[in-house]
């Protein structure tokens, strides 16, 4: 199709050639009100095709807002989108060719089993039924579904679910993939096991969009994070660039013998990041990673015969980011967010 | 392939996914088996004896009433499953494929007839097993099996809309029962309209069902149909004109939010 438009016209060929250059989703001003609530007061995106994209941010934030707008199930009130190149708008059904979209609640037919449910999305994708039912099998082999694939989804667990449906959201291998905070409700192992697929989804170079409450969530995946609250994106980096925004992790050691504070800051001076301190009778020590990090600290406070009482990592959390980006603490979870939601 | 038949296959895919449902929740096929048989067998035995029906013995009498209403609420599968694909989101996943979008409602709908044709070979067996004769000739018979199941289909964008308008399933449950068997039941189904008191029966003579179920009594027992027949058609076409765009227009309504 290409080819033939290419001979007859020269525009195509410009537009042909931006396309691996052109991101896999772009915003320019999006604005989305319900009611009185003003869920988007202009948000501006750049996804660049292959990478990974963190949204980050509380509940009522407007993350699942931009993504409904982005995956053509909600019209913007003003500003424009592009994703995989078209116009969510006026070229809704070119983009949903092209994109998967995984939500906040496992979108699957309960009364179907999973090899049925995954059968009906391709077939919608209209693909023909030997090639759904053998994208559905290839499916249900990755997300180690398999054993489940005849069983109804119903019996199905949490994780499971969220499974199967991820899993759905890839029948047509889509370019451009949307995740609305997929571990949302999951218990550990559960989520550790959608990670885990995540992971081989994004080595595999499928451009992905993610939302999430979760700041390590975000930091596991994405090249880029966009912190979002109330509407409007209030950071945007890489996310060593937003933790060091917020100062990254740090060590709490408790001394056996609270005295000696200011030898253990000495001691620890040399594997700090940034200047440690004592706050509340607690050595605090900012440091770069984990890794190693605790033994290291351990034997040198050893060495110059400090004993420790307890020592823990303190991890930045969502909070820590709200609260030196805003100045105030990430929302309690709030009902804006499920009133977009539905 | 052209849009139309996207279109066609969409329907076909989701109103397979529409069947495949009743045999799997087991409350439903109560709802479509057991339900309709005890309400026979209670109406013929218990109410049968008291209930005068001059000219027609009581379950030849029935029989074509309680098939128009069981047809009637078949389309409730529709009402129950719109309001779940909304509450689970569900709408969000079938919004965000390529898919033709009033396949959801066109799926549904023919799923529906096809539990129609269930209901009534269940409906049939029951009837015939307990005395009931077909006395209509087979081009008569086959044309009152053809109008019931455009009744049923016309009903299910009653359920469409009912199962859209409502907040969940639950409730989607309560607004037809209570709209609709009160209906049902003032109308000749059960009882002629002769014996209603006389304030009721202008009511039940105007009822659309009172149409319908003196339709399919006048085509399946070859008495004379008299303008019955087609009243019930235009009233069953006109609820599907009515009811279809009302659906389409409130789903369009409800997945904008």
């Amino acid at each position: 199709m290409v080819a033939v438009r290419c001979s007859h016209d020269a525009a195509p060929i410009a537009s042909v050639e931006r396309v691996p250059t052109e991101p896999a989703v772009e915003t320019t001003q999006l604005h989305k009100r319900y009611g009185k609530v003003q869920a988007l007061r202009g948000v501006d995106l750049r996804v660049e095709t292959g990478s990974v994209f963190g949204l980050l941010g509380p509940n009522g934030a407007g993350k699942t807002t931009a993504v409904r707008i982005l995956t053509t199930l909600l019209l913007p009130d003003e500003g424009s989108a592009r994703v995989a190149g078209f116009d969510v708008v006026r070229e809704a059904n070119e983009v949903r060719q092209r994109i998967g979209l995984a939500g906040q609640y496992a979108a699957v037919d309960e009364n179907l089993t999973g090899f049925e449910n995954l059968e009906m999305v391709g077939r919608l994708y209209h693909l023909a039924r030997a090639q759904a039912r053998e994208r559905a099998r290839e499916l249900l082999d990755d997300f180690e579904l398999s054993d489940a694939g005849g069983r109804l989804v119903r019996t199905y667990s949490g994780g499971m679910r969220r499974r199967l449906d991820l899993a759905a959201a890839l029948v047509a291998r889509p370019p451009v993939l949307f995740l609305d905070e997929p571990t949302t409700g999951l218990d550990i192992r559960s989520r550790i096991d959608l990670w885990d697929a995540i992971e081989v989804l994004v080595s595999a170079g499928t451009t992905l969009l993610l939302t999430t409450q979760y700041l390590d969530e975000a930091d596991r995946f994405a090249d880029r994070i966009a912190v979002i609250d109330q509407g409007l994106v209030i950071a945007e980096g890489t996310p060593s660039e937003l933790k060091a925004q917020v100062g990254g992790e740090r060590l709490d050691i408790h001394l056996c013998d609270s005295g000696r504070g200011d030898e253990a800051l000495a001691a620890l001076t040399s594997i700090a990041s940034d200047r440690p301190f004592l706050e509340d009778g607690t050595v605090r020590v900012p440091v770069a990673q984990r890794r190693g990090t605790i033994a290291d600290a351990v034997r040198r406070l050893d060495d110059a015969g400090i004993a420790i009482d307890d020592i823990a990592v303190n991890t930045p959390t969502l909070d820590d980011v709200f609260l030196t980006l805003t100045g105030h603490a990430a929302e309690p979870a709030g009902e804006e967010e499920e009133v977009g939601a539905r | 392939m052209t849009a139309l038949q996207y279109g066609i296959s969409d329907t076909l895919v989701l109103a397979k996914r529409s069947l495949l449902r009743i045999p799997r929740q087991p409350d439903l096929l109560v709802g479509f088996t057991i339900q309709p048989i005890l309400f026979v067998l209670l109406f013929v035995y218990v109410f049968g004896g008291a209930i005068q029906t001059p000219g027609f013995d009581y379950v030849d009498f029935l029989m074509p009433g309680i098939i128009v209403q069981s047809i009637a609420f078949g389309g409730f599968v529709t009402a129950l499953g719109l309001a779940d694909d909304l509450k689970k989101g569900l709408m969000d996943r079938f919004r965000s494929l390529p898919m033709t979008r009033s396949a959801l409602l066109t799926g549904r709908t023919l799923g529906d007839v096809g539990t129609n044709i269930f209901q009534l070979v269940v409906m049939f067996t029951v009837g015939l097993l307990i005395g009931f004769n077909f006395s209509g000739s087979v081009g008569e018979v086959i044309a009152g099996i053809a109008l019931i199941l455009l009744i049923g289909y016309a009903f299910s964008w009653v359920f469409a809309f009912i199962g859209l308008t409502a907040s969940s399933p639950e409730a989607a449950n309560a607004y037809g029962f209570t709209i609709l068997f009160p209906l049902t039941f003032v109308s000749s189904a059960f009882v002629p309209v002769a014996s209603m008191p006389s304030w009721l029966q202008p009511v039940a003579e105007q009822n659309p069902f009172t149409y319908m179920v003196n339709a399919a009594r006048a085509l399946f027992l070859g008495v004379p149909a008299g303008n019955n027949v087609w009243i019930a058609l235009l009233w069953t076409l006109g609820i599907i004109a009515v009811f279809a765009p009302l659906s389409a227009w409130r789903y369009r309504r409800v997945v904008a939010r």
